[in-house]
């Protein structure tokens, strides 16, 4: 569904993204893991176009993509953004926040398509007329999501969907999110800096350091803690709290 | 003396005046602290930040404190003058915020922000200072506290600022620090080596710490008590080495709803909160 060769990314003289290769298959759902600075949110702004420096390739179902992405690429593929707070217009209700969309792509129909992919999210149609400083950050969240569903895309990118959120929304962000890649068959990209996310929510994950992927892992992999380089042992120990002699182990990646 | 009470808190609340009504964000809490690491966990709007900040009398101007008792030492923390206030924030009691890029003046080198902290409550020369800050930069664990010194917020990262940030808290020599969240902010790594640097130093010099934090699993590995609010309320105390035995729902299904690297990809269990756990 998504493959990504030898794909390399500047801003300006930074070099940030620097030969990664990546393979979803369709209905697949694949993590990319690393601390801030190490490009994996870059992966998926340039696959979405949000990066204009970029060399290599990258084919979305078998499609190599150009410099422009076109009105049918937004149709196949969509990002839900980390930060719910300041992805949603302030001023718009989360009627018109999903009706642009629709109109954009002149689908019609939006007013069921808005009820759909509200009840898709799980927000009944109370919500409808609302504006995004009503809603919870959890609330926001099904928002962007449903914002995202209401194109019927295939594809997801899904950009530290849940890392402003509470522990207990989390797990319900994630089941809808595991619920809806099943009910609609959708393949999904997604970036987190929390191992244990994305070892729950992906079948494949590579940890990213500096611009560069150092480790491919499967998510028994992970469950086993059979990773082998340095950097990803030690994210990996990280994820198991505070611990004294562990931390002094640590070597800084600069 | 390893558990004489440093600070006691009795029956704290908070209440807030909006034009929406009152709201109550903290209810009748009630803990004392010894020179130990106490743990304050809870998700948003639990009261977790705001039974903190009454205690440094930090409390926004539309909220109200009140308490049976609220007692640093003999320091009635409840009826304090602004100039009474003066000598015990940041002298004795000091708060390290969240976000080291809101809470470090961005028009003023790092150092002189040190040395400002340091001369407000110790009377000495801008040569010795100087000489206290830099010293105080090494002992969090900056490796060029020379450079960072004279450097500004914005050209450190942000584990280097939060660590500029517990130099700065730490320089009068307080005997109670409260963390809000103070590495929340950071990457997992740099959180955890920011924390270790809070501990040593919390250690060598005999600190109390109250450590608030959204993290429930991270307080346990870290503290020695955490106390689990919901709602304004503590609905459970529990020893940090414990944690598996909590009792309240609530803290069990904050633990259970975690994601875990066990390669399962089934649906996490969804806490289900119940009216009652609100009702203390």
């Amino acid at each position: 569904m998504i493959e990504i060769n030898k794909l390399n990314a500047w801003f300006d003289d930074n070099h940030v993204l620097k030969d990664v290769d990546i393979k979803v298959p369709k209905n697949g759902s694949f993590g990319l893991v690393g601390e801030s600075g190490s490009g994996k949110s870059t992966v998926l702004r340039t696959i979405t176009g949000l990066v204009d420096d970029w060399e290599g390739e990258i084919l979305v179902n078998n499609k190599e993509l150009g410099p422009k992405r076109d009105k049918t690429f937004y149709r196949l593929v969509q990002m839900v953004f980390q930060d719910p707070f300041g992805s949603l217009h302030p001023r718009h209700t989360i009627d018109r926040i999903l009706t642009e969309p629709v109109n954009i792509h002149g689908l019609g129909d939006s007013d069921a398509r808005v009820v759909q992919a509200l009840e898709q999210v799980g927000l009944d149609n109370s919500f409808r007329f609302r504006y995004p400083h009503q809603l919870s950050g959890g609330q926001r969240q099904r928002v962007a999501i449903a914002r995202a569903l209401i194109l019927e895309p295939k594809i997801l990118l899904l950009d530290e969907p849940t890392s402003a959120l509470d522990v207990s929304i989390q797990a319900e962000v994630l089941n809808l999110l595991s619920r809806l890649r099943r009910e609609l068959g959708l393949t999904y990209i997604m970036v987190s800096h929390d191992l244990a996310v994305v070892a729950h929510m992906c079948d494949d994950i590579a940890i990213m350091n500096h611009g560069r992927i150092v480790e491919r892992a499967s998510a028994t992999q992970l469950a086993e803690g059979t990773l082998e380089h340095p950097y990803s042992q030690q994210l990996y120990k990280a994820a198991g709290g505070y611990d004294r002699a562990v931390i002094d182990s640590f070597v800084d990646w600069d | 003396m390893p558990n004489e009470t440093l600070l006691s808190v009795k029956n704290l609340e908070v209440m807030f005046n909006t034009p929406k009504g009152d709201v109550h964000a903290v209810r009748g809490v009630s803990f004392d602290l010894g020179r130990e690491r106490l743990g304050i966990v809870g998700e948003s709007g639990s009261g977790k930040s705001q039974t903190g900040r009454a205690i440094l009398g930090l409390t926004a101007a539309n909220g109200k404190i009140t308490a049976d008792q609220l007692k640093f030492h003999d320091v009635d923390l409840a009826n304090l003058t602004p100039k009474q206030w003066r000598k015990v924030r940041g002298a004795r009691i000091s708060m390290i915020m969240q976000d080291p890029k809101y809470s470090l003046n961005p028009v003023m080198t790092i150092g002189d922000q040190i040395i400002e902290a340091y001369r407000e409550h110790h009377k000495v020369n801008a040569k010795e200072a100087r000489h206290r800050a830099i010293d105080m930069l090494d002992a969090v664990k900056i490796r060029d506290p020379e450079r960072v010194f004279n450097s500004y917020p914005h050209e450190v990262s942000g584990g280097m600022g939060q660590r500029v940030m517990i130099a700065m808290m730490l320089i009068p020599d307080p005997e109670l620090i409260i963390a809000d969240e103070p590495t929340s902010a950071l990457d997992v790594t740099v959180q955890l080596q920011v924390m270790a640097i809070l501990d040593d130093l919390v250690r060598d010099r005999g600190m109390a710490l109250i450590f608030i934090s959204h993290d429930l699993q991270l307080v346990s590995s870290f503290c020695d008590r955490v106390l689990v609010m919901y709602q304004g309320l503590v609905v459970e105390e529990i020893k940090a080495s414990a944690l598996h035995e909590a009792k309240h729902p609530y803290t069990k299904g904050l633990l259970n709803c975690l994601p875990k690297m066990d390669g399962d990809h089934t649906d996490l269990p969804i806490l289900e909160r119940e009216a009652s756990w609100a009702e203390g």
